[in-house]
């Protein structure tokens, strides 16, 4: 049963990173356009400006 | 004369040398769109961000200070075949959208505390029939509390602080059994658990908000969306006014910046934005915005006109009486606070319910806790059941029923093209059992036709089209329109309420008046329809004439007969002439019609029907209608309507096709029908678990199972409100 005290800390401190990664998106602004998002993620790349010279 | 754009009113400081200015675009709705501005606009130099937000249909613009002027954005999305128009957040809408994060937050505190619990009750729940140590269970206890409290405390806050304004004005509302019972819990919890007893209800509890949360966002977030969209079409309609700040040097600014006393300048094809005098000019002028009657009025030195009116022939100099803009302006603000407060019906029957709801709840579990020390048992055994039945009884599914299935359905309504703005907007029009069209603009369409095009030779209508470019003239525009036309003919010179000429080839081509063009034989000889506008053509001596007019929306008939299969009463109201009311009424087979009807009259016969029983959906678009729009049950009007009847609409629909009101009548019914299911759902769940909860063998497993269940069950329901935008017409 000593295994219990890594992996209580370890599920809370998981659960905790994804509370805080999920404030971190809402106070970033990934809620809101949340259509705009869904079409964002198919679109495709922006062409390239200008291809550089060299190789 | 030299004019300039002023958009200062709408450019904000975005620090470190940037400005900001918001856009509110039409048009915008999937992802090609949104690259092809987002590509057109940062190509411009010195613009650091350009970015659309495809739900709220603006886009964010930033450059560096003092290099560009932002009229230079509108042109471009001009050129991109996007109409924009600056954008101002209004501070209620500001207020939304913190209200709507502030629930999220709650909401993902509450989240990630109910699976954390959850993921040390299990263990307790199975340990409890095997071999658990009362050690190890006290110490899950413990860790259980050490996340729920904090959690608890923090995402309870929109209930606690909602429960306790209500209290301190000596009422209730849902929020107070809410957090009485949530609280309860976790106090009995941490009892419990310093006795070292088997049951904790940590997890029952933090569940609870994290449901009730979901109910709520949603909700907000509805509303919140209802407040963008409402912004949008304040910025859409037409706000700027062309001012003389010079003898003759003008500004286009917005309307707020007009003060009564200025002197505007209304050019030909552009509606009136303020009240005021005609000081100079002379001009046809459209009102039929404001009476509905489509014959122009001569407006010369001294008559009166009004915001909403069209300027047709001439340039006037009108002098500006009142700033009507900013009382319209008010007053839209004020209309949408009343739409906006005045919640979904089922929402207030719900608050009302929970008057009866709280007292009955608190009584049942003060007599189960009676009941059960009657019976023998110990004050302890009693306590843990009362409070049990006081965490059952929690109106979980109860919160989600309403706010889940309103969301699914003004999701469905959006894509058909109709946009909600008013909060109980769906249940309304649910029960509209007759339909009052307008006609001008809503059984018509709003811009107008050539009627005739197939009687005249492709190529001569082709260049009457050419000319007509050159002429700022409605009428020329819509010639311009119907031909398709691109390229100007450069040599053109317009006449002011003649029309225009050219010569090409050595060959003269005029297109105006039939005067104009010698051509008024020809007129009085054709058989012409009573309400169309005549436009004449000559080319050398060939005289064409073009029949102008407002044209049906493509798919009036089809709608008329969809909403006579749903056995839906149709009459048309209208205040234009009678000649054409009646021949808009025989081609769509409309029996009940009235014209030249004043808005006094519509809102007494919608009064009448209102007294026969009937429930009366009012589809208008003038600023005549708003009255009668307001007196319906419910009211719906299109996107092109003038600025007071879309703000005193139920709902608003997008483009030309008139099938967004039977989709929205469709989907509204639907969604009723919906909502009532989940309500039944919702009691259902909670007469069978009383009792369960009553007679004390309600462990918190059940407890969790059964509010869960409850509350996914109504969810999955709501869901079957999206399809309902399928079967249009």
């Amino acid at each position: 049963m000593e295994i219990l005290v890594i992996l209580v800390p370890l599920a809370l401190m998981l659960g905790g990173a994804g509370l805080v990664a999920f404030l971190w998106s809402l106070r970033s602004g990934q809620y809101d356009d949340l259509d705009g998002a869904a079409w964002r993620a198919i679109a495709d790349d922006e062409p390239p400006q200008e291809a550089p010279a060299k190789r | 004369m030299q004019v300039t754009r002023d958009f200062s009113h709408y450019v904000r400081d975005a620090g470190e040398g940037l400005r900001h200015i918001d856009l509110a675009v039409e048009g915008v709705h999937c992802a090609g769109c949104m690259a092809k501005i987002e590509r057109g606009l940062s190509a411009i130099p010195d613009v650091t961000l350009a970015r659309v937000n495809l739900t709220d249909r603006r886009v964010a613009l930033e450059w560096k200070a003092g290099t560009l002027d932002p009229g230079r954005f509108i042109d471009r999305l001009e050129e991109l075949g996007y109409k924009a128009y600056p954008f101002e957040t209004e501070s209620a809408e500001v207020a939304e959208v913190a209200e709507s994060r502030f629930l999220l937050r709650c909401l993902g505190v509450a989240a990630f505390a109910t699976m954390n619990v959850m993921m040390l009750s299990i263990p307790v729940w199975s340990g409890n029939v095997s071999d658990m140590l009362p050690e190890q269970r006290d110490f899950f206890h413990w860790l259980s509390a050490l996340i729920a409290l904090p959690a608890a405390a923090y995402a309870g806050q929109p209930f606690f602080r909602s429960a306790w304004r209500a209290l301190s004005a000596k009422t209730t509302n849902m929020d107070v059994p809410i957090s009485i019972g949530v609280i309860l819990a976790l106090g009995m919890s941490v009892v419990e658990t310093i006795h070292h007893a088997e049951h904790a209800y940590f997890d029952a509890a933090i569940m609870l908000l994290t449901f009730l949360l979901v109910g709520r966002f949603l909700d907000q977030n509805m509303r919140r969306r209802t407040r963008a969209v409402a912004g949008n079409l304040a910025a859409l309609k037409a706000e700027t006014a062309a001012k003389f700040i010079g003898p003759d040097e003008i500004s286009q600014v917005p309307v707020a910046a007009i003060n009564p006393g200025d002197i505007v300048l209304l050019r030909p094809g552009e509606r009136c934005a303020v009240d005021g005098t005609v000081i100079e000019g002379r001009s046809e002028i459209d009102q039929s915005l404001i009476t509905g009657e489509t014959l122009y009025v001569t407006a010369e030195q001294g008559t009166p006109v009004y915001a909403g009116s069209m300027n047709i022939s001439g340039s006037l100099r009108v002098r500006v009486s009142a700033a009507s803009e900013a009382t319209l302006l008010a007053e839209i603000t004020r209309l949408l606070d009343n739409a906006l407060q005045a919640r979904s019906r089922y929402m207030r029957l719900a608050d009302r319910a929970s008057r009866l709801y709280a007292p009955v709840v608190h009584a049942t579990a003060l007599l189960t806790i009676l009941g059960w020390v009657l019976a023998g048992a110990s004050w302890h055994d009693a306590i843990v059941t009362g409070v049990a039945v006081l965490i059952i009884t929690c109106p979980c599914a109860l919160g989600l029923a309403i706010p889940t299935v309103q969301t699914v359905a003004s999701g469905a309504m959006f894509k058909a093209g109709v946009l909600l703005n008013a909060g109980d907007a769906i249940e309304r029009l649910a029960e509209a059992d007759h339909v009052i069209f307008d006609k001008t603009g809503t059984l018509t369409l709003p811009e107008l036709e050539v009627m005739n095009a197939a009687d005249i030779p492709a190529d001569v209508f082709e260049l009457a089209g050419r000319l007509a470019l050159s002429s700022h003239h409605p009428v020329a525009a819509a010639v311009a329109q119907a031909a398709g036309a691109k390229s100007p003919i450069l040599s053109a010179v317009e006449e002011a309420g003649q029309g225009v000429r050219a010569t090409v080839d050595g060959l003269e081509l005029r297109l105006g008046r039939p005067s104009f063009c010698g051509a008024e034989a020809l007129v009085a000889s054709a058989l012409v329809d009573p309400e169309a506008s005549i436009v004449a053509f000559s080319k050398g001596s060939e005289k064409f004439i073009l029949s102008v007019r407002q044209g049906l929306r493509p798919d009036a008939k089809a709608v008329i007969a969809a909403l006579k299969a749903r056995n839906i009463g149709i009459e048309i109201l209208s205040g234009d002439r009678e000649p054409a009311v009646k021949a808009a009424a025989q081609s769509l087979d409309i029996p009940e019609w009235r014209a030249g009807v004043t808005p006094a009259d519509k809102i007494a016969r919608i009064e009448e029907l209102k007294r026969r029983g009937a429930k009366v959906l009012m589809v208008g678009d003038g600023m005549n209608d708003a009255p009668s729009l307001a007196a319906a049950h419910v009211s719906m009007s299109p996107i092109s309507a003038a600025h007071l009847s879309q703000a005193t609409a139920d709902l608003v629909f997008l483009g030309r096709p008139l099938a967004p009101v039977v989709a929205a009548i469709d989907a509204s019914r639907k969604a009723l029908h919906l909502m009532r299911q989940n309500l039944w759902l919702a009691i259902g769940y909670n007469v069978l678990a009383v009792p369960v909860a009553i007679s004390g063998v309600v462990t918190p497993l059940i407890a969790a199972a059964a509010m869960s269940g409850s509350s996914i069950l109504v969810m999955l329901n709501s869901l079957r409100a999206r399809s309902a935008s399928r079967e249009i017409v």
